[in-house]
């Protein structure tokens, strides 16, 4: 088998800790993430997951007594540096979050709405961006032909498509997803897991999930963390079939959790 | 039995507490619609005092009351609005923040005529703008503030936290997130407070007695004097010139504020139903 130099890592942590003013709810978190492979990270609640996953588009600077340490480089740049753009770093890093969140307008404007923003206006662009996306989520169909009703009234699912299909309307380079089916039943979470398989050829898929076997499903590597720790990293399939530590080993067969 | 008994008397005495205050409400209604209806005509209203008001209508004093409103409105709203805002979505909490929210509440807790002499001193005398209606807007402008602060506060708080978070995470910066996607959800409840506001700053007699006058011609400029229905009913009544045409003008000011609560009461619902 020919030998290929590895690609240089899309996302890469470097002793990278976050503090909620005293609390060190990450600590020297060290991972890389690859370009176009569905990078999911596991653990139970409280082990810091999400603050992982909000420090990469810095969404936690919203909350207050919000600090961090070390590196996070997204594309060979620490985005903890102060001349980082966030407005453009969170266009790059769409996300999603795990109840689905759709604005009080239409289905069209919550898929235009971050392009918008983005000072796009010209209709035709806006349509075009919106099916592409609605496509591309396989919602098209079931939407097209009431753009202009009001999203709250799509089912759990839907709005939780509409929510990937906001977020690829600004063409982001990563998709960042929070638990995001933690709400959905299993018929709306295998069109959320499809969705995601077809969509890792275009993208950088980071996947924080409570539901393990999901990452087994999807995840082409796996992290698991523990009380804001990182405890291993590695190939999905090597973690659940001979996992390196003994407290993943207890996580994934439900010893605790 | 004893549980049962006392859930019967609870359900008995909050029903009578409601009906003593619906009653009072509805008798106050009717009462002054009872002897105002009879005098107004068209002539009433859209004629000038007449006779320090003794004959013809009160055109001049709608006009008043609409001009002074609105003038103490367009200050108010916009400062209030701009503050809660600030203190929402600007800022962490802190000292500033508690200062600020403190003086408000201290502010809205002041008796009107503190406001009218206050404006006096300042407006009409120190800042040489006379009895008019500017100073009048403006004094009751800073009497309406702290209602339009602390509703629109409330209001932009009530907006789920999960819509910044979206929002943020699409990339908007913090005005877009406020203008698009806060405020459009705020607005019924920012509306509402402006509205209570607006009922005040209708009935007010204290403050705009010192400070916009009691002239009873119609006003021509925003430093003319000028007479709003409350001020006319208060000195119709106070000075005995004529109850009747005073029941008239209160009358016109019941209906006006009922029309103004019924319309917005209609445009919020038509507006949340818009959007959600």
């Amino acid at each position: 088998m020919e030998q290929r130099l590895p690609a240089p890592p899309a996302i890469r942590a470097q002793g990278f800790s976050h503090y909620f003013g005293p609390e060190a709810t990450l600590k020297g978190i060290t991972l890389d993430v690859f370009p176009h492979e569905i990078f999911s990270i596991i653990g139970p609640s409280g082990s810091g997951k999400s603050t992982f996953l909000r420090s990469l588009n810095r969404l936690n600077d919203l909350i207050r007594g919000s600090r961090v340490e070390g590196r996070l480089e997204v594309e060979g740049r620490n985005i903890y540096d102060p001349e980082t753009n966030v407005v453009e770093l969170r266009r790059k890093l769409g996300m999603v979050f795990a109840t689905p969140v759709p604005l009080p307008r239409s289905i069209f404007e919550n898929v235009v709405f971050g392009v918008r923003l983005a000072g796009v206006h010209t209709s035709v662009d806006l349509d075009i961006l919106a099916r592409d996306s609605l496509e591309k989520t396989s919602l098209w169909e079931e939407v097209k032909d009431r753009l202009g009703t009001s999203a709250l009234k799509l089912s759990g699912g839907q709005q939780q498509r509409l929510c990937l299909a906001r977020i690829l309307a600004l063409r982001p380079d990563f998709i960042l997803l929070d638990e995001p089916t933690s709400g959905l039943d299993p018929i709306s979470t295998m069109k959320i897991e499809e969705t995601l398989r077809q969509l890792k050829k275009g993208y950088t898929i980071i996947l924080v999930t409570n539901n393990t076997k999901q990452a087994g499903r999807i995840a082409d590597r796996t992290a698991f963390f523990l009380n804001g720790e990182l405890v291993e990293v590695g190939p999905t399939d090597r973690m659940f079939t001979a996992p390196a530590d003994r407290r993943t080993d207890d996580y994934l067969r439900g010893r605790f959790g | 039995m004893k549980p049962r008994l006392e859930q019967k008397v609870a359900t008995a005495v909050l029903g009578f507490f409601v009906l003593v205050t619906v009653f009072i409400l509805v008798f106050i209604i009717v009462f002054i619609l009872r002897k105002g209806l009879p005098v107004l005509s068209w002539s009433f209203l859209a004629t000038n005092p007449v006779d320090m008001g003794r004959a013809g209508g009160i055109f001049s004093t709608i006009v008043g009351t609409i001009v002074l409103t609105l003038g103490a409105l367009v200050i108010a709203a916009p400062l209030g609005v701009g503050t809660a805002i600030y203190l929402t979505e600007y800022t962490w909490e802190n000292r500033l923040t508690r200062v600020i929210r403190f003086g408000a509440d201290c502010l809205a807790g002041i008796p009107s005529i503190i406001f009218g002499l206050f404006g006096f001193i300042l407006f009409v005398t120190k800042l040489k703008m006379g009895w008019s209606i500017l100073s009048g807007s403006l004094t009751l402008s800073f009497m309406l503030l702290p209602t339009i602060i602390r509703t629109s506060e409330e209001a932009i708080r009530c907006v789920p936290a999960s819509f910044r978070e979206v929002s943020f995470s699409l990339g908007s910066t913090r005005w877009q997130m406020v203008a698009r996607v806060i405020m459009p959800s705020a607005v019924p409840g920012v509306v509402t407070g402006i509205m209570l506001s607006l009922g005040r700053a209708i009935g007010e007699t204290a403050a705009v007695i010192f400070t916009a006058g009691s002239a009873l011609r119609l006003p021509t400029s925003l430093f003319s004097s000028s007479r709003t229905m409350s001020v006319h009913f208060y000195i119709l009544a106070r000075e005995g010139i004529s109850m009747d045409n005073a029941y008239g003008t209160a009358a016109v000011l019941i209906i006006a504020i009922l029309g103004i609560n019924i319309l917005t009461y209609y445009l919020m619902n038509k507006y949340i139903r818009k959007y959600s």
